[in-house]
């Protein structure tokens, strides 16, 4: 009887393997542009939404603020709040409604449908990300004359997207795997291909094995890239020391070094030099 | 005519209710070394913010060559990049290494060129003994090598005047020295403009050229540190300067 399933799937993939293989390409391809237009919604959200708008700010500044707030807010409420197969259902065959031209290209409202999508997500997990930096990173910003946009680009984002990592990861696995609502619209995913398979074979189980492994591969392999990636932002554990004459790097590598170890010898030696 | 680098008129600032600075007048000149001291809460860190344009004033101006900076905050940038500021908490940015610190603001806010900007970054990096620890990131190195650091990134942007809040307060004793090493340096070698608040009074004493002495939001007393420190008029000020002088 196993052996039957074992045969069973081997004979669907010879004959499917390139409908599979194509359908975990959509599937990628969909959710990884999606994750990353989502998040530059997400980012951009975030640093619309803490521009500072106190009571000293010109009053049209803070009206134009707090309307954008709102409709921010909106937004994430309105795509966080209804299913997203509804939102592709509706946009689908919405736009037509509204566009002259149209709208009906899959790819195209896939995209958009689960990059707004994470987007609504990931805006509040970088307004949370934001607001859990220290402030002082905020003030060093500001005493050294940096603007609101200044300060956030070079440097609140870039420790803000190190701390939101998980979350970006979280949702681009969520995204692997809810991109197989896009079958509502037709959208070809590893999903839909499951349908037309054993729709056309009737080899429901086999199949759905066969796609239980594949997402699951997908999912594990994501974790392992966002892992190492999440690494990478975290920079180098030690640092190479600099001799004072002529700054070029030294051959050795240093570990950071506990207080009161050679390291601040070093350090020592240096400042006699200098005085 | 002489202009100050730095007037501030009746300056004060109330939290809701709390009135924490109340008709503050001072001035700062060219290569003065003011210390500001007095007890805890007296308002010190926050007339220096004040200045720095990080808290908005009640009422009051701040006269920046004769200029209101508080008026119209287009130019807060351009006014805060000529007023360092150096944080008890080194602020600085934990996503670059040492060199970016000191890089950073003078490429993106006084568009000086990188290799321009690196130089400078270097030179100053020297001057506080921070050169070989250019690639290191700040939660990498010591308090006293991070409070270094922050002022060399202060320096970097040559302001006309570096502002000080407690710079030695979150340090432990043994690197209180070098960090206070680098500022005397700076006041006497360089002749750098600075208003210092701080709790080291060898350093109020011995260094600055003018104290200030705060109690309850108010300039109790201020003048030449030999006189504070020798004879001063108000009895607060004695009570204070005998009080911390013991411990
Ligand atoms: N953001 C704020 N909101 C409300 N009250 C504040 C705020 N910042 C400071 N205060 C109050 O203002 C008063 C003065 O604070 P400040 O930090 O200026 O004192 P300080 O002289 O620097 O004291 P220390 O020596 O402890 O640093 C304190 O009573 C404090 O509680
Ligand atoms: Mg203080």
């Amino acid at each position: 009887m196993i052996t039957q399933l074992f045969s069973d799937i081997a004979g669907l993939w010879e004959k499917y393997s390139t409908v599979y293989l194509t359908g975990i390409a959509n599937t990628l391809i969909l959710a990884t542009t999606a994750t990353l237009i989502g998040c530059i919604i997400g980012f951009f959200c975030g640093i619309l939404q803490t521009i500072p708008c106190g009571p000293n700010e010109k009053l049209l500044k803070r009206i134009f603020l707090k309307i954008l707030r709102i409709l921010i807010r909106a937004y994430v409420e309105v795509f966080r709040g209804t299913p997203m197969i509804l939102q592709a259902v509706f946009i689908y065959y919405g736009m037509p409604y509204f566009f002259d031209v149209s709208f009906k290209n899959i790819w195209t409202v896939s995209i958009i449908v689960v990059s707004i999508n994470t987007g609504a997500y990931m805006a509040e997990s970088v307004r949370g990300g934001i607001m859990s930096i220290d402030p002082g990173q905020f003030e060093g910003a500001k005493a050294i004359g940096m603007n609101h946009w200044q300060t956030m680009l070079y440097v609140i984002l870039p420790q803000t997207l190190r701390n939101i990592m998980p979350q970006i990861g979280n949702n681009y696995i969520i995204n692997v795997k809810d991109t197989s609502v896009m079958f509502i619209i037709g959208f070809s995913d590893f999903f839909a291909v499951h349908k037309m398979v054993s729709g056309a074979v009737f080899k429901y189980f086999p199949s759905a094995f066969l796609e239980m492994g594949g997402y699951l591969c997908l999912t594990l392999l994501a974790s392992f890239l966002l892992r190492k990636l999440e690494k990478k932002l975290a920079g180098k554990s030690n640092y190479e020391l600099v001799t004072d004459d002529s700054l070029v790097m030294t051959a050795g590598t240093y570990s950071y070094p506990a207080e009161g170890s050679p390291f601040d010898e070093i350090n020592k030696d240096y400042k006699g030099g200098k005085s | 005519m002489s202009e100050h680098i730095l007037e501030v008129r009746h300056l004060s600032k109330t939290f809701g209710t709390h009135a924490v600075l109340k008709d503050i007048d001072f001035t700062v000149d060219k290569g003065d070394v003011t210390t500001i001291i007095g007890a805890s809460g007296s308002g010190k860190s926050t007339l220096l913010r004040c200045i720095n344009l990080l808290e908005t004033l009640t009422t009051g101006e701040i006269l920046f060559h004769g200029q209101d900076v508080t008026k119209g905050r287009i130019n807060a940038s351009s006014y805060r990049a000529k007023v360092g500021m150096v944080f008890q908490s080194f602020n600085l940015f934990n996503n670059l290494t040492v060199l970016s610190n000191c890089m950073i603001g003078q490429q993106k806010v006084l568009k000086i060129p990188k290799e321009e900007a690196h130089k400078r970054a270097l030179f100053y990096l020297s001057k506080v003994g921070m050169a070989p620890y250019i690639n290191a990131r700040p939660d990498q190195i010591s308090g006293g090598q991070k409070q270094r650091v922050a002022i060399a990134r202060a320096l970097a942007m040559e302001p006309e005047v570096l502002l000080f809040d407690e710079p030695t307060s979150a340090l432990d004793p043994e690197m209180v020295g070098e960090v206070l090493d680098v500022m005397k340096s700076l006041a006497q070698k360089d002749n750098m403009t600075m208003l210092v608040v701080t709790h080291e009074m060898s350093f109020a004493k011995e260094v600055s050229t003018h104290v200030v002495y705060m109690a309850d939001g108010l300039i109790e007393e201020e003048g030449d540190p030999a006189r504070i420190f020798t004879n001063p008029e108000s009895q607060r000020t004695r009570d204070f300067l005998k009080r911390i002088l013991q411990s």
